[in-house]
């Protein structure tokens, strides 16, 4: 099997694990809040994490190419309020145009 | 409209719009899946399965800069940590047999459980209304996304290695409601910054979970 396969299964397996704890193990005894407010963070650091590495992240080293630029338009989109596939198309065209003019 | 009535048709109603908005991501995710070597079926499969985009996407992304099955595998189960809080908070409300509440359980993702807890207390039918509606969405979209980007042609060319982190911050921005969600996303952002000069790719986004200790502090 390749990578790819491996991984969507792994995916699934973890996710429908990950949905069903709460219901079928959990049932009756909610977690401490302590433990709720540290979940509740995990998706803000590591969408955040996942924002800089791919918006900087070279082979061990950190870049500002045209990705950076692209990711700079994609923020004035969503203080715009534009849509999500706009945010995101917005973002692929800058970047495209920067490179093809050479920069 | 009772807002304390408990039927399947609310729960399908109100999510429509919301609908709407999850078929665009799951097109981009059909899109996107491509340029990361993931074969058209193979991301139908994954939406169907997983059915949790941010992770999806995330796992895409490690995948494609070579951090791992492993690495990639871990960054899902992080980015999906929160379902054991948010599946908790419902477990009440769910069918009582265990293999049903296997079922519906996966129907209750960020969107289906906002829309199905409005009110305080969970409502069962209003939920997995809403959560059928936005899982016909969300794998319809990847379809979609898969059949158009397509047509596309080559990825590589249209900087669509940008479009990944455009599509995280456009995710992130709506979870920055709280002082503690934007000072996890800032410590997170650097923890992951200065780990990529000295560790495989992959690590770094892993390691950036550490940030949500704050959360243990009041």
């Amino acid at each position: 099997m390749t990578t790819g396969t491996l991984l969507v299964i792994g995916a699934a397996v973890v996710t429908v694990l990950l949905k069903a704890a709460g219901p079928l193990v959990l049932g009756s005894h909610p977690l401490p809040e302590a433990a709720r407010r540290v979940l509740r963070l995990l998706a803000p650091a590591l969408l955040a994490a996942l924002v800089v590495t791919q918006t900087f992240g070279g082979d061990r080293h950190l870049v500002i190419d045209a990705r950076a630029a692209g990711v700079a338009a994609a923020v004035v989109c969503i203080l715009l309020r534009a849509p999500l596939l706009g945010t995101v198309i917005v973002a692929a065209v800058v970047t495209a145009a920067l490179r093809a003019s050479g920069l | 409209m009772g807002a304390n009535r408990d039927n399947y048709l609310e729960g399908a109603r109100t999510a429509i719009p919301v609908g709407v908005a999850v078929a665009v991501f799951g097109a981009s995710f059909g899109v996107l899946a491509r340029a990361a070597g993931i074969s058209g079926p193979l991301a139908v499969f994954m939406s169907a399965t997983t059915f949790a985009g941010s992770a999806q996407f995330a796992a895409l992304a490690v995948l494609a800069h070579g951090g791992g099955l492993v690495t990639a595998l871990v960054a899902v189960a992080l980015l999906n940590a929160r379902y054991v809080p948010i599946g908790a908070s419902v477990a009440g409300a769910l069918h009582p047999h265990p293999l049903r509440r296997l079922f519906e359980a996966q129907l209750v993702i960020d969107e289906s459980w906002a829309i199905g807890t409005r009110g305080g207390t969970p409502r069962r039918r209003v939920l997995l209304g809403a959560g059928a509606v936005i899982y016909v969405a969300f794998v319809g979209g990847t379809i979609a996304g898969v059949v158009g980007g397509g047509m596309i042609g080559d990825p590589a060319r249209l900087g669509l290695d940008a479009a990944f982190p455009a599509l995280f911050l456009a995710l992130l921005w709506p979870q920055l409601d709280s002082g503690m969600a934007r000072l996890a996303a800032l410590l997170g952002a650097a923890i992951s910054l200065a780990l990529v000069p000295f560790t495989p790719a992959g690590v770094p986004i892993v390691a950036a979970a550490v940030a949500c200790a704050i959360g243990l502090r009041r």
